[in-house]
Parts: structure tokens; sequence; C-alpha cells
């Protein structure tokens, strides 16, 4: 059996998160009526010149900082032409032979993924075809994007997933980006070819609408299989750009296949170089925020929270702020990851909202951490408490007093309630008896129902056991 | 100093912006006289030069009419105020065509006002109309024109110069009192000199060129085109300055040039020998010439200096210009303005008989001689040596103003030629930007004035070059050689 090795390098191009577009004023706002954001400059009318957008720079420098890249001090925009009706000047402003950065890497489960480079370039429109006919929106004409170029070092499909799984990640983190797929912040496209171990790089092909990650991973799948049995058969892969399928699950020519592109390059001469000095990019660095892998490995090493939990934590950079925010009133790391994992995190993707728009203050949810932790209350009830708080943004302190439900300690009350239970379910005992006993925490269910959750759930358990176990 | 007004009395139109303001605010004049005046000399010599595309006769009308009945203190009036002037069609006046001469534009209304344009209305300028141009500034003729060409004032049968041709040519019948050109390789300076007037094309970055339609974006720059050295310099002083949307402006004071009458005791004169060579009118040479000796006892020295490169200024300076012209034009695609093709069936359609019918000829051998040069293979070649020939330039000048403040040297190897004598030929008629090119590629000032003797009754332009920010300079030497 001969085996094949993929060789997969990928482009991103990513929407920088900037008020204004990277040219003119026009505010950038997703789902704007078409053609609402528009004016001169954007449009490309006769007599325009382009004004440079200084936050899309500092924001391109943030990620290519977080990427490890070399920042050049002195780099150029160039015109790159080609014609199509969503491009309105007949040439996009991008970066070609002095990219903003390069040099830089991302780590990848221990494999370093080399990032090529990054370059700061212009939005098209968009083109909507109905019928017959073509629509174009100049909204997103002029809109600062970033384009991620790594170096072919990525070695799976599976592998290609993660880095954009973690370059998403780091952008969110650095508030670069929104990097929302399906807003089309955050586009893929991944060049592919497969070899024979230790051969040399075989001829690739690029792969086109994939705007998911499972779009990708099964993208990338198909055509290491398709090149993997053209070579196999002794036959040659074509280099070509490739548009995926999502609905056969196959890749194929794109439409109106384009002829050989020769985009004539020549550096933009409305704009003069872009010059970074050493202090901005210093200044910049300073305001860097810890990233994600490095504030996983904190919370493993350092808060002594399970890697599993860790991981979900840094996924959102919103949730893990929110998890240090309340670690700072209530210094208990494993409780409080717990329960913005499954408590917090529940409510977030059940109401499909953000931490802010949840708006329980990190105080507020370390107070009734700390009621719980303290007995004052059980578990049971604090979920309770929890939920109210959603409701009400009341004090937790306040609803506990309101509702009357602080645990109560009384073992004499407790037998009483738990042999009125064991009375009226006669048939369940019967199958405790049986031998059947994970019926018990039905009875614990019971008890507490009864009891409004104020006991503690071990007290029961272990009364109800004890109970059981003498008649 | 009229073109062909020699016998009949100054009129209003024909004087300066200095003149004129002394006469409103001692009560003499009205603004409505002023614009009448020029009004009543387009309707005299109009037809038959061509130096108009559109006319806003009524609008500069009910202008003159408004500020006559103005309160306000007439001394505290902005400078231009009343003043009409004239714009090169390839400059943005808003809710007005621009068609920058071509069929591909000849119906596009400007959404927005340039730079300039704001800047003329602030100073309280009537806007009197939109000049003639060859197609998309290309050309030294203002042949090329879909609108015709334009005549010269002086004989109808030559040529105005080019491209702002029709910009130099009102001003010289006195159909404005001055105009604003764009000079990307000569275009404000020789027609200037070949209508007998002023024209100064400014450092690179000294004007915004923030609502000039684009021809060669490195190079473009909007000159001033008057009868006298000082009103150039007022209009300068108006539209020049930086400009938040245009990032090639620059910082640099604009006020300071309006001192230029400061004299030429401490100038030092430099004669580049490389511009008196084969191909100058030995009589163009002389008139240059006795401008020379005019100056030479009066300023601090004058010495013959060398710009070795000079003899491949012309080769380099096409090869940057086509290239942009090339990315430039690329917008002109039918689909959000300008000229469209209404029967295409493809994409490839439209672009193709859109582009092929809307342009001229010598519009579209530039683009095409363009996109090869900035085409894969032929890149460092074409593109990348004519960068290297005009750093090589650009030094040649610096070397040179290291020894000298200004040189002089004629505007154009020839007075006006014949219309139809280079149309055909586009190598003779490129080497007719032979003396002004080297400055563009240097992106330095530089003048063109009338010399004092004529050739053939026909008039000689002078060029003066200064270094970078140095219009000051070259408006005093200009002043000074204009008062003799």
């Amino acid at each position: 059996m001969i085996d094949f090795e993929p060789i997969i390098g990928m482009e991103v191009h990513v929407q920088l998160k900037t008020e204004s577009k990277l040219f003119c004023a026009c505010a950038v706002e997703y789902g704007a009526e078409p053609n609402s954001n528009v004016c001169p400059v954007c449009l490309g009318l006769p007599g325009v010149l382009p004004v440079l957008n200084a936050r899309a720079v500092e924001l391109a420098i943030k990620l290519a900082l977080a990427l490890n890249c070399q920042i050049t001090e002195y780099s150029r925009f160039a015109r790159k032409h080609y014609f199509y009706p969503d491009l309105p000047k007949g040439y996009q402003i991008t970066q070609y032979q002095e990219p903003l950065a390069h040099s830089g890497h991302l780590v990848i489960d221990k494999n370093r993924i080399r990032i090529k480079r990054i370059i700061l370039e212009e939005d098209s429109g968009k083109s909507i075809h109905c019928g017959s006919e073509t629509l174009i929106d100049f909204n997103r004409c002029g809109i600062p994007l970033v384009e991620i170029v790594t170096e072919p070092d990525i070695r799976s499909p599976v592998q290609a997933v993660e880095y954009l799984r973690n370059l998403r990640q780091i952008l969110q983190y650095l508030d670069v980006s929104d990097a929302d797929m399906e807003k089309g912040h955050f586009r893929c496209e991944p060049n592919i070819s497969v070899r024979l171990a230790g051969a040399a790089f075989g001829t690739r092909t690029e792969l086109k609408n994939l705007n998911s990650l499972r779009n990708v991973r099964d993208a990338l799948e198909y055509e290491i299989k398709r090149q993997t049995e053209i070579l196999k058969s002794g036959g040659k892969v074509n280099q070509e750009t490739l548009y995926w399928d999502e609905t056969k699950m196959v890749t194929g020519p794109m439409r109106g296949k384009e002829e050989s592109e020769d985009y004539r390059y020549f550096p933009e001469p409305d704009l003069p170089p872009l010059v970074i000095t050493k202090e901005e990019i210093e200044r910049i660095k300073q305001e860097l925020p810890v990233m994600p892998e490095k504030r996983k490995e904190y919370f493993i090493q350092t808060l002594g929270l399970p890697e599993a939990d860790a991981q979900i934590l840094v996924e959102r950079k919103s949730l893990a702020d929110y998890y240090e925010a309340v670690l700072r009133f209530l210094w208990e790391p494993r409780l409080v990851a717990n329960w913005i994992i499954s408590e917090v995190g529940g409510i977030l993707n059940e109401r499909k909202i953000t931490i802010q728009e949840l708006a329980i203050a990190p105080q507020s949810l370390a107070k009734l951490l700390a009621m719980l932790k303290a007995g004052e209350i059980t578990g049971t009830v604090a979920k309770e408490i929890f939920l109210e708080m959603v409701e009400t943004k009341n004090d937790p302190a306040l609803i506990v007093a309101q509702k009357g439900v602080t645990r109560i300690d009384d073992e004499n009350l407790l037998n009483s309630v738990v042999d009125e239970v064991l009375e009226t379910n006669p048939k369940v005992v019967e199958k405790y008896k049986k031998g059947k006993t994970t019926v018990v925490s039905f009875l614990v269910g019971e008890v507490m129902k009864k009891t409004k959750g104020r006991f503690s759930p071990q007290k029961v358990n272990e009364i109800l056991i004890k109970k059981l176990s003498n008649t | 100093m009229i073109a062909n007004s020699n016998s009949s009395p100054k009129e209003l139109c024909d004087l300066s912006i200095t003149e004129l303001r002394n006469l409103l605010i001692n009560k003499k004049i009205t603004f409505s006289d002023i614009t009448d005046s020029v009004v009543h000399r387009i309707e005299e010599r109009e037809k038959r030069i061509n130096g108009y595309i559109t006319l806003f006769i009524d609008q500069a009308k009910r202008q003159a009419r408004e500020l006559d009945l103005t309160k306000e203190p007439l001394t505290n009036l902005p400078i231009l105020c009343g003043i009409p002037i004239a714009i090169k069609d390839n400059i943005l006046v808003k809710d007005e065509l621009t068609t920058c001469g071509s069929k591909i534009l000849a119906n596009f209304i400007a959404p927005y006002d340039a730079t300039v344009i704001e800047r003329l209305r602030a100073s309280g300028a009537i806007i009197i109309g939109k000049t003639n141009l060859d197609e998309f500034a290309m050309g030294s003729s203002s042949e090329t024109s879909y609108f015709g060409p334009v005549s010269n004032p002086f004989d109808c049968d030559l040529v105005s110069g080019g491209s702002s041709g029709g910009s130099a040519a009102v001003v010289a019948y006195g159909g404005a009192i001055a105009a604003l050109g764009s000079d990307t390789g000569g275009s404000v300076r020789q027609p200037a000199a070949f209508c007998g007037v002023v024209g100064i094309k400014p450092t690179y970055g000294r004007v915004s060129r923030y609502g000039l339609v684009a021809f060669a974006s490195s190079l473009d720059q909007i000159g001033q085109i008057a009868r006298t050295v000082k009103d150039c310099a007022i209009l300068l002083s108006v539209v020049g300055g930086w400009d938040e949307h245009d990032s090639t402006s620059v910082k640099e004071d604009i006020t300071g040039i309006l001192n230029f009458e400061s004299g030429v005791s401490e100038i030092k004169v430099g004669i580049p020998k490389e511009y008196f060579v084969e191909g100058l009118d030995p009589k163009v040479a002389q008139a240059v010439d006795n401008m020379i000796k005019t100056l030479t006892p009066y300023c601090a020295s004058v010495k013959e200096i060398s710009l070795p490169h000079t003899k491949y200024a012309i080769s380099a300076y096409y090869l940057i210009n086509m290239a942009e012209v090339s990315s430039n034009l690329a917008r002109y695609d039918a689909v959000k303005y300008g000229y469209r093709y209404q029967d295409a069936k493809t994409l490839r359609e439209l672009y193709e008989k859109t582009r092929g019918e809307g342009f001229g000829q010598e519009v579209k051998r530039r683009i095409i001689l363009g996109a090869y040069a900035l085409s894969k293979g032929y890149y460092e070649e074409y593109y990348g040596t004519a960068q290297k020939v005009r750093t090589l330039i650009r030094n040649d000048f610096e070397e040179a103003f290291k020894e000298v403040d200004i040189l002089l040297t004629p505007t154009s190897p020839t007075v006006a030629f014949r219309k139809g004598e280079k149309i055909a030929d586009p190598l003779t008629m490129y080497l007719s930007d032979i003396y002004t090119v080297p400055a563009s590629l240097a992106g330095l000032p530089a003048i063109s004035i009338p010399c004092k003797d004529k050739v053939n009754n026909l008039p000689v332009g002078l060029q003066i070059i200064g270094r970078p920010f140095a219009e000051k300079t070259i408006l005093s030497v200009a002043h000074w050689l204009e008062q003799q």
C-alpha cells in the first residue's frame, strides 16, 4: 500500500472590526440597506483618492504581533488589476511585494505552522446573481481585510481545521475581527497537494466556497482522495482553483472558469509608503491581551482546572474574562469554572446571548457561589436563585432572604419527610428491595421536591439509604 | 500683450486680478461689468477657438449680480471675489458635466466638487466654464478631444498646445481672467507657451488632486494659467496647500509664495546644456537666449550645468505615464456611469465594446502599451527600468541645485505647430514635451512665461525650474523678467 501525504497551505481573509472603511469614511455595518454605505471614494468615481484608515493598520499590526510576525517598518500598497463589476476601480488596493508583516508562526498541537505574510487590503463589492441579472451591493466595497497566508506546513484536514479554529480564536481575543464565518468575516481558501512521504511537493489545487469549518474538512478530505486516486492511476493533477459543492460533496471547476490571470501589480501612487515606527510596534505589543494558549496553560497549571474545562473557557474570550472577573471576588477556581461552564454557559447557549447581554455582574455571581460554598444554600437552591437573578437582576442575598430558602440542617424534620416519601411510594421501595438500587435517586428527588431543595442532597441520600436498608 | 487684439483698447476681460480688484474697490466698475466683458469676449471669439466644452454664463451673470448687491465693504471680500475663472474639464465641478474630452464621460455629471473648486468657491471666484482638452489630458495639441480641437488664438490654423489647450487659449483671448489646468508632463506649461500666457506647474503635492480625474497619478498636478505671473501666484495660493483627501499633498506653507517681488540679485542661474541641442528651433533658442541675456547682469551668476540623463526622460516618462493610464482608466467599465454599449450579450462584450467605442485612439494606445509594460515578465524591463531612470533624473536635478537656484530652458522646442501636423505621428508629438517632462518626473515646480521676442509672430515660452517647494523663487524670477 503506497501512502500519500497531504501538503496543505491556508489563505484566510479576515474582515477587520473598524468603524469605517479602509480608504474612506463610510460606515462598516453588516446587513445595512444595499448601497447605503457608499461614497464617491469607495465607488471609485473619477477623481477620488484613498486615505488610509489608521485604525485598520493598528488592528492588522496587533494580529501580526499575536502571530509572531515581523512587522515591515516600510511597506507599500499596490494595485491588483482585474475587471469585474463589483470592483469599481478596476483594481483592488492591496499589498504585494512589501507586505505589512511576514515570517510568523502559530503552534498547533506542538506543530509550528509558519505564517508567510499578512497583508492589508480592501474588500470588493458583492455581486448578487438573480436569474439573468446581476445586482451589486457596494456596501462591502472598501471594508478592510487582512490576508493571512501560511507556508504549506499543514499535514491533515484535522490540523487545518485546528489551525483555523485557533486563528479565529486569536482574532476574537484581540478584538480585531468578529471572525463570523456565516457573515463572511472569515473566509478560508486552502491549497492542497499530495505526495509520497519525503518526495517533492506535488501540483496543488486551491479550494473556494468553504463557509464553515466542516466544509473545509470535508473538501480537503475529498481532495486528498481525488488527488491520490489520480496519482495512483498514473495521472496528473491539474493546477486549478476548485469550487466546493456542499450538497454534492465534491470539488469542481469554478463557474465561468477564469483565464490565467495577470494582475499587473504596481505600487499604488496615490498612497505614500506605510511607515510603522519601532515605538508604535512596541506600544501595540504592550496592549496585547494574554493569548488563549497562554491562558489555558495558566488555567490548568495555576488554577488546577481539568484541560477540558480550561479549553471550553478560553474558547470564548468573553467567558474566560468573566471567569477571571468572578475569581477576583471569590477565589474558588474549580467551583466557579464548573458554574460558568454549565450554568452560565447553558443559559448563553439556550438563549443565544452573550455574557454582556446576560448582565449578571461578576460580584453577584461570586456572592451566590460564596453562599453555596459556605453551606448557606444547597446546590439545587443555588441554581434556582441563579435563574431568578437572570430574570430579575436582583441581588442573590435578597432573593434568598425573600424566598426563605436557606439550607435546613434539622435532622428530625428531614427524617419525617423521608418517612412520608417512603410511605407514599411503596412500589419504589419494593423495587429497591429487589436490588434495583438506582431508584434511590428518584426518592431523593421526591424529598427535594417536598423540601424545595433546602436540604443537602448528600444528606438526604445518606438518610434514605439508611432507612431503606433498615426496613 | 493680448492675443490678436493689439489694435483694440484693453477691455475689462483683458485686465489682471489685481487691476480688476482695484477698480472694484474704487467703485469704478461693478462685478457684472467684469462678467459681462468676459461673456462678450467669449461670444466674439469662442466659436473659432473651441476652448470651452461647457459654459455657465447664466450662473456667472447671476453670481455677479448677487455680488453687486452685497453690502459688505469690498475690501473684506475674498481675493478672487467676482473673478471669472475657467476650469479644465478633467476637474470636477459639482452637478456639472465633467467630460475629460472623452465620449466615455460625455454624459458624466460630477457628484462632488474637487478640493480646488471648493477653495475657489470659498475665495469668491466665479466658475465661468469647463475648458477643452486632449482626451483625458493625453496629448500635446488639444486635438484628441471628443469635442473637437482647440485653435490657437494667434492663428486658428495652429494648435493651442495641450493638453490644457482650452484653458490656455481662453485666458489668452480674454474668455476668462485665469484658469486651472493640469500638468502631467507639460500640459500647463506647453500650451501656455503656445498661447503666450503664464502657466505654472507647482511641486508635486502642492495642490490637492482630489477631484482631478486621474491620468498618471505620480505625475499629475493641477496648474494655474493667467496673463500675469502675479495672477498665477494668487490662484496657486488660493487652491494650493494640504488637503486631508489627498494623501500625497504636503503640509508645506503655501501663502509664503506671494512674497515673490524680492528681486533676482541673489539668484544663481543654471543653463542645462542638454536642453539646447538638435531638435530645438534656432529661433526659439535665440528668443530664450535673449531672456537669459536680459537677466544675466542683474542676477548673482549664470552658468552652464549638466543634466546627463535628460535623453532618457521621454522614454521613462511615457512608460510610467502609460502604465498608470492603463490602471487609472480601468474604472470606465459602463457599470456605474459614463458611456455604455447597449447591446452586449456578455460581460466581456460589454467591456470590449464600451471601452472600444468610448475611448479615442491615443487613449487606447496608451492603455494597451501601459498594460503591456506592467504585464508579467515585462514589468522589470519596462516599468522597473523607467522607475530607475526616474530616480537618476531626480538625482541630476539634485546635483544641479547644489550649484544653482533655478534652471532656465525653453518650454518647448518649437512654437505652435499646425493642426494635423503631428497627430498621425505619436513619437513626434511626444517629443514636443521633451523640455517639460524632466521636471515632472522629478516633481519639481516649473513655470512658463512668454519671451520678449516672438518667432514668426508667435509666442515663445521660457521655462524656469526650481527646487522642490521653491515656487516663490521661480515666481520671483518670472515676475522680474515680466517687468522688463
